[in-house]
């Protein structure tokens, strides 16, 4: 059997609770934070791996254990095969993370300068350091800043500059914490792009990457973990999560206004038809219909015209991943607050 | 697989790098780190000619000014500077990288080194051309490796604070504060050594600054010392093995400890 890229089984953290300071009451609040629950997880060769979540679900806390900066509190976790708490000195030469927002790097040394000096500390030959300094800065479009000092970049080329760490040093496991954090729309873009034509040069090659943004994750990740709260929700392709979401297929039919009194509802005794709702907006009547099986739309139409009904649109209505995480979370990702689990 | 030493060597000279060529491009800080340094020791200088201290405590005032930069540089930019490179995000990179942290560690010092050298040669250039010092080494060979016996000890010594960073934050600057007073007292920065009372100057014995610069005093001006040059040198020698075995099992004790309690990437404390 194919030795999984990482795997984790029941990866348990706990942080100790900061005390807060100026609380009139001190609190008893010694039962430590759990920022992660119980995590089992497989990722495989190959695999472009997401972890989906809310702010605080504890994404990048699974992510230090996996780089070995931080050390689990119970359970255990491989990278490549080997122990992140027994070999981290073994793991460190096959990785690398680069995490959106960090502000690594030495403000005094240029661009090609300080990628250069963070090759180093992995071995990589100054021709090889060269080469591959080129290429990545063609990728990211910062070619032409390649002699500015780092203290001078904007905070998104200092962001692209970063990405490129992660990438100069050839590493058989890539994590990326949020690479597209604060990066402009066609800058995201080419580096979407990019992951995926990396992960293509080579099979051996595997890569877990967080994000906040849905359509990212839908875009790239052969499959993805739902996170919140310390605990995976659910872990499955983006296609499989999202026929996960919404169960029954889902119509919505708009209708020219009118006058007539019937307000549809016996469309729901028609055989095949699951449930419909009606909201009305000024220039139509919308329908949203779900339905028990697909082919049950077939009558519908026929009934709502016999009904007196003007059809203006008609349309199936697919599911995002934004509705499958909002199902498996219980809110979407703007809407939650601190993220402390209770 | 590249060998282990390569990769030391390349890391250690990776990390040299922004140091030195904060030289060239930060002109500013060359004149602090040199013209305000040679302020203090002028003005010792001019005390004690006032005074009309014996000639000999002049030498003991450049050569004191000269090595204390040294003694500075371990304590701030190689202990202190762990704090710092800790909260710039840095140090998760070191420490998720291949490289050992001694490698880092040495680049950091050579790179310290490399500054404090153009510190320290300014204060000995003054007080050779206008204070007009005499120093007449009885032995070269001797001269130069007390010389490289104290900065290996001292920069061991400060790799040894270094690792205590990875746990503490501030804390451990409080360390570093405390360290820098008592040491110009200690070390005997701008007096002779044996002025102080034997027990304390056993101690400060330990503290290589103090050891280092005893020797030199000795080779350098013919003066008495604390002990006699061979058992200096050899004491010198054994503190710069011991430092840096010591740093080297801090160094993963400490990483390990900070692993377990989440403080490799804490940013505020
Ligand atoms: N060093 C620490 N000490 C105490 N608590 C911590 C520490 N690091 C993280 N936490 C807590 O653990 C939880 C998970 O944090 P983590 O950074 O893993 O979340 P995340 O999923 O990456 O969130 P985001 O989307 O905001 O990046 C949070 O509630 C956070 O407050
Ligand atoms: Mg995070």
């Amino acid at each position: 059997m194919e030795t999984p890229a990482i795997r984790t089984e029941n990866l348990t953290r706990t942080y100790r609770r900061v005390r807060r300071p100026g609380a009139a009451v001190p609190v008893d609040d010694r039962t430590p934070f759990l920022a992660l629950d119980q995590v089992s997880l497989e990722v495989r060769p190959g695999e472009l791996f997401g972890l989906l979540g809310p702010n605080g679900a504890g994404k990048t806390t699974l992510i230090k254990i996996l780089t070995t900066l931080l050390a689990p509190t119970s359970g255990q976790a491989w990278v490549d095969g080997l122990n992140v708490t027994e070999h981290p000195e073994l793991i460190r030469p096959r990785i690398n993370m680069v995490s959106g927002g960090e502000t690594s790097g030495y403000g005094i040394l240029n661009v090609r300068e300080n990628l250069w000096l963070f090759a180093q500390i992995y071995g990589v030959s100054n021709r090889e350091a060269k080469q591959r300094i080129d290429r990545m800065l063609e990728v990211v479009g910062l070619t032409d800043k390649a002699g500015s000092r780092v203290s001078h970049l904007s905070t998104g080329q200092r962001q692209k500059m970063n990405f490129c760490r992660g990438f100069i040093t050839d590493p058989k496991i890539l994590f990326l914490d949020e690479p597209t954090l604060g990066l402009d729309v066609t800058a995201a873009r080419s580096i979407r792009r990019f992951v995926r034509e990396w992960l293509q040069e080579r099979p051996s090659r595997t890569l877990l990457l967080t994000t906040h943004y849905m359509a990212e994750a839908d875009e790239l990740c052969d499959r993805l973990a739902i996170i919140d709260k310390g605990r995976v929700r659910a872990c499955d392709t983006p296609g499989q999560l999202k026929r996960l979401a919404q169960k029954y297929p889902l119509f919505e039919i708009q209708l020219a206004p009118h006058d007539a009194t019937t307000n549809f509802s016996d469309l729901e005794r028609l055989p095949g038809v699951h449930q419909v709702t009606r909201s009305d907006t000024p220039s139509a009547i919308v329908l949203k219909i779900s339905l028990w099986e697909e082919s049950a739309i077939g009558s519908v139409v026929p009934q709502l015209v016999a009904q007196g009904g003007r059809i203006l649109t008609l349309k199936k209505v697919e599911p995002t991943l934004e509705d499958a995480f909002i199902e498996l979370v219980g809110h979407g990702l703007e809407s939650n607050g601190n993220g402390e689990a209770k | 697989m590249k060998s282990s030493f390569e990769l030391f060597w390349r890391a250690m000279l990776a990390r040299m790098y922004p140091r030195v060529v904060g030289l060239v491009r930060i002109p500013s800080w060359v004149l602090q780190e040199t013209i305000l340094p040679l302020l203090s020791v002028s003005a010792f200088v001019l005390i004690y000619r006032a005074m009309g201290a014996p000639e000999e405590y002049i030498g003991f005032v450049i050569l004191g000014g000269a090595m204390t930069a040294f003694w500075l540089n371990v304590l701030w930019s190689m202990g202190a500077h762990f704090y710092w490179e800790r909260d710039s995000g840095n140090l998760e990179l070191y420490i998720m990288s291949p490289a050992s942290l001694m490698a880092i560690l040495a680049g950091m010092a050579l790179g310290g080194m490399i500054f404090t050298m153009l510190r320290a040669s300014m204060i000995l250039l003054v007080g050779i051309g206008v204070f007009e010092v005499r120093m007449m080494p009885s032995s070269w060979l001797a001269l130069l490796s007390v010389f490289v016996l104290t900065l290996l000890a001292l920069y061991g010594l400060g790799m040894m604070f270094a690792s205590l960073f990875l746990l503490w934050g501030r804390e451990a600057s409080h360390l570093v504060n405390l360290l820098q007073e008592p040491v110009y007292l200690l070390s005997g920065t701008n007096f002779p050594v044996r002025v102080l009372p034997t027990a304390v100057a056993s101690i400060a014995g330990i503290i290589p600054l103090t050891t280092g610069m005893d020797a030199m005093r000795q080779i350098l001006f013919g003066s008495e010392g604390l002990w006699p040059l061979p058992v200096e040198i050899a004491l010198l020698a054994v503190s710069v093995v011991v430092f840096i075995e010591i740093a080297r099992r801090f160094l993963r004790y400490f990483e390990r400890r900070a692993r377990e309690q989440g403080r490799l990437s804490i940013r505020w404390q």
